[in-house]
């Protein structure tokens, strides 16, 4: 039996035993960066560096750390490139108000578009009724 | 010999793309111009056809002389996956798009239909000129047919994880997509220049529209099936830069197909289509810039040999440039067309293009965002999949809450209330699923939302099916037969959109994961089955080595046998996995082999995932395909109905 969670631990860093620990190692893994590989999160990538990260969000976690502590530690570690959730501060804070941005200047061109037909196309027809 | 001739031929076309450009643009109304022009765009096509050959030529025959075939075949290597070879890396998929690209132009020329003289010469000019561009590129920069001297006597190979059927044809159906985008782009120029886009222009645009929709479609889909098999971490989208690159002018093509149709039927929104066609075409020639220039690596890698980028930025600057330039100087000048209530199809279709153009600039503020941040001395950051699923999903759900609504409105005005009555079934239908999944998932909002959206959009399509079929007089069996191929078309891509929205919210919420270490007669116990190791073995394929794990699977009371493989290829470092999958009714049960375990008593590692309802994204994308398809085929009869 022994011998079996050798494997065990060799395979997989520290199963957490509780499954909501490991959802939440699960999501973060997904989040952190394999550092060594293209465009890869160390959840899937096969890299030894990539399973000792793993490890190590999986010690974080065993050790108590909340999500955004877990992520501190890591940007600390190896910088913001290691987060595929960009951090909000002055580099970024465009980025993350670009949808609403958008979504404002889609809103404005549309009201734009319907009030120049209505006052154009649509009033000449009705007023044949 | 055969790759001299593959070059003359290249030259050849280039010079006549040019020609074909020059006569476009000079046409008069005469029938023999006309006549010539449609000839030369022809003539275009048969000589890249010629070079096209012999490069393929020269892959079948491994002539490792030809510096693109020493680099990416091998004689090992299968015939498939030679021919495959010859587009599977940048000349030579360069060759391809300006195959495509001068393929394209003769077919524009070929089919006039219904459109003005000046109008149709002036969109085979701006094809030929197009295709003269990708191909000064490939001949001046990415020359598919530079020998080698010596030649190698065995080549490098290609990539093994790239010797699959479904990335054979993955490449070939992208650049279908992308360079289909061209020819709306040359169509919407030409409407500029001519000052004019009436409903027969909308008409000619409409079926190229579709067919680059479709093809993105099914070469994004594949794409994405070959990463969920192929790559062994049960994954299938990741929102890459790359996979980013290909959504953009899928986002874009799927607007432009909506908006042609009320350019079509109604005679608006001519100017936003005929800006979203450049925009388009603009999106496929930046995911051109973004794979084939190593930027995405590094601002830094970009810079070591920035000749090719800066290359196609340039060809970017070009189109784009001409595009919006005339866009800007022209378009006011178009003719405005009847209006339509703040309630009715046309206006459902404006919020459709709205939802899809800001989820598009959304998409490539994502994309190009790190680069901008380096560039300008911020350093590295990632913009990764929490970033899209954050904006992009939610912006798409709302699309999608509208979706159904859109095709019960009646054109100009609609009456919002009756189409509410009849739509309170689906309505009540998606609430109950939301309800039900909450109480299921223990309150997890946001995937119980997504697949309320979708069993929203999978029932919305039926009604309105159903709304169709009762018209009139007659049985409504008989009438459902009867129903127009457009309207099924429509419904079948729509209700394809909701089963792609449950399988992929299924995915990427509900989905588990394990990594054990097994030895031959151990055994496991994952999402209701027991898995057993049964044995190891070592097998021998065309021009690899493998080490298979023989698995059994029990789950409610059946055995099933899965294996799962980790192979050797002489020509590379790196293993691959062939992973094992069983699909069942309630998702893929999927087996990646790892490695040996140190020290482990013949134990191995496998992974292992549950899937739930994956292969809905598949058979979600293959249904939009499918309406893709047989809305062409609904266009070609009406054509021949009335030319």
């Amino acid at each position: 039996m022994s011998l079996v969670a050798l494997f065990l631990a060799v395979a997989a860093p520290a199963a957490l035993g509780d499954p909501a620990l490991e959802a939440r190692a699960d999501a973060l893994e997904m989040e952190i960066r394999c550092v060594q590989c293209q465009n890869e999160p160390i959840a899937q990538s096969t890299a030894d560096i990539a399973v000792d990260m793993r490890g190590l969000v999986r010690e974080r976690i065993a050790a108590g750390d909340s999500d955004d502590q877990i992520r501190a530690f890591f940007r600390q570690r190896y910088g913001d490139f290691v987060l595929f959730r960009p951090p909000w501060d002055a580099r970024t804070w465009a980025l993350w108000a670009s949808p609403l941005l958008l979504l404002a200047a889609g809103l404005a061109a549309t009201g734009a578009l319907r009030r120049r037909r209505r006052s154009e196309d649509l009033a000449p027809e009705e007023s044949e009724r | 010999m055969i790759s001299e001739i593959g070059a003359f031929a290249l030259c050849l076309t280039f010079a006549m793309s040019l020609a074909q450009g020059a006569l476009g643009f000079a046409t008069s109304q005469h029938a023999s111009r006309a006549a010539a022009l449609t000839a030369l765009a022809q003539c275009v096509a048969v000589a890249c056809l010629i070079a096209f050959v012999s490069l393929v030529a020269a892959y079948v025959r491994s002539d490792f002389s030809v510096a693109v075939v020493a680099n990416n075949s091998h004689t090992d290597k299968p015939l498939i996956y030679k021919i495959a070879a010859a587009w599977g890396n940048h000349e030579g998929s360069m060759l391809l798009w300006c195959f495509v690209s001068s393929v394209f132009g003769a077919v524009l020329a070929s089919a006039r239909g219904g459109q003005s003289a000046g109008l149709w010469s002036k969109a085979v000019g701006v094809q030929g000129l197009v295709t003269a561009g990708a191909l000064a590129y490939t001949l001046f920069l990415s020359n598919p047919f530079a020998r080698l001297d010596p030649a190698p006597m065995q080549g490098a190979g290609l990539n093994p994880l790239l010797q699959d059927p479904a990335l054979a044809a993955h490449p070939p159906m992208l650049y279908l997509g992308y360079v289909g985008m061209s020819v709306p782009f040359s169509l919407a120029l030409a409407a500029l220049i001519e000052g004019r886009a009436d409903q027969a222009w909308a008409k000619a645009l409409r079926p190229w529209t579709l067919a680059a929709w479709t093809c993105l479609t099914v070469g994004i889909a594949l794409g994405s099936y070959w990463a969920y098999y192929e790559l062994g971490w049960g994954g299938w989208w990741f929102w890459d830069p790359v996979e980013n690159a290909s959504f953009m002018p899928w986002l874009a093509a799927c607007a432009l197909v909506h908006s042609a149709i009320v350019t079509e039927r109604r005679g608006s929104l001519a100017s936003w289509t005929i800006l979203l066609a450049i925009m388009g075409f603009g999106f496929a020639l930046l995911g051109t810039f973004l794979v084939r220039s190593g930027v995405l690596t590094s601002v830094h890698a970009f810079a070591v040999d920035p000749r090719r980028g800066i290359a196609v930025l340039i060809l970017l600057g070009l189109a784009l440039g001409a595009g919006f330039g005339l866009y800007g100087w022209r378009a006011p000048k178009l003719s405005r067309a009847a209006g339509f209530g703040a309630v009715s199809r046309e206006s459902m279709l404006v919020w459709n293009n709205f939802g899809l153009a800001v989820a598009a600039g959304v998409v490539l503020i994502g994309t190009l965002y790190p680069l901008i941040v380096e560039a300008v001395g911020g350093g590295l950051i990632s913009v990764g999949p929490p970033f899209f699923n954050m904006t992009v999903a939610p912006l798409l759900g709302l699309l999608f809450v509208l979706l159904p609504v859109g095709p019960m409105l009646t054109w100009r005005i609609g009456d919002m209330r009756s189409v509410l009555v009849r739509l309170a079934p689906a309505a009540a239908l998606g609430a109950g699923t939301l309800i039900a999944t909450l109480a299921l998932t223990h309150w997890r909002v946001a995937p119980a939302i997504g697949v309320a959206i979708g069993v929203w959009l999978i029932a919305g399509g039926f009604t309105y099916l159903w709304t169709r079929a009762r018209r009139g007089e007659g049985r409504t069996l008989a009438k459902i037969v009867a129903l127009p191929l457009a309207v099924w078309s429509m419904s079948i891509a729509h209700i394809g959109a909701g089963v792609l929205v449950i399988g992929a919210i299924s995915e990427t919420a509900f989905r588990a994961e394990r990594a054990v270490a097994l030895a031959p007669g151990q055994g496991v116990d994952f999402a209701d089955r027991r898995i057993t190791l049964l044995t190891m073995a070592d097998v021998d394929g065309p021009n690899y080595e493998a080490t298979r794990a023989i698995l059994r699977i029990d789950h409610e009371g059946e055995t099933v046998q899965l294996n799962t493989e980790r192979r050797f290829y002489s020509t590379s470092p790196m293993p691959t996995t062939e992973v094992g999958i069983l699909t069942g009714l309630d998702g893929d049960l999927y087996v990646a082999l790892g490695e040996p375990i140190r020290n482990g008593g013949g134990a191995w590692g496998l992974r292992l995932y549950h899937n739930p309802m994956v292969q809905f994204i598949f058979g979600g994308a293959l249904m939009m395909a499918i309406g893709g398809v047989l809305s062409l085929v609904a266009l070609a009869r009406r054509r021949k109905a009335s030319p």
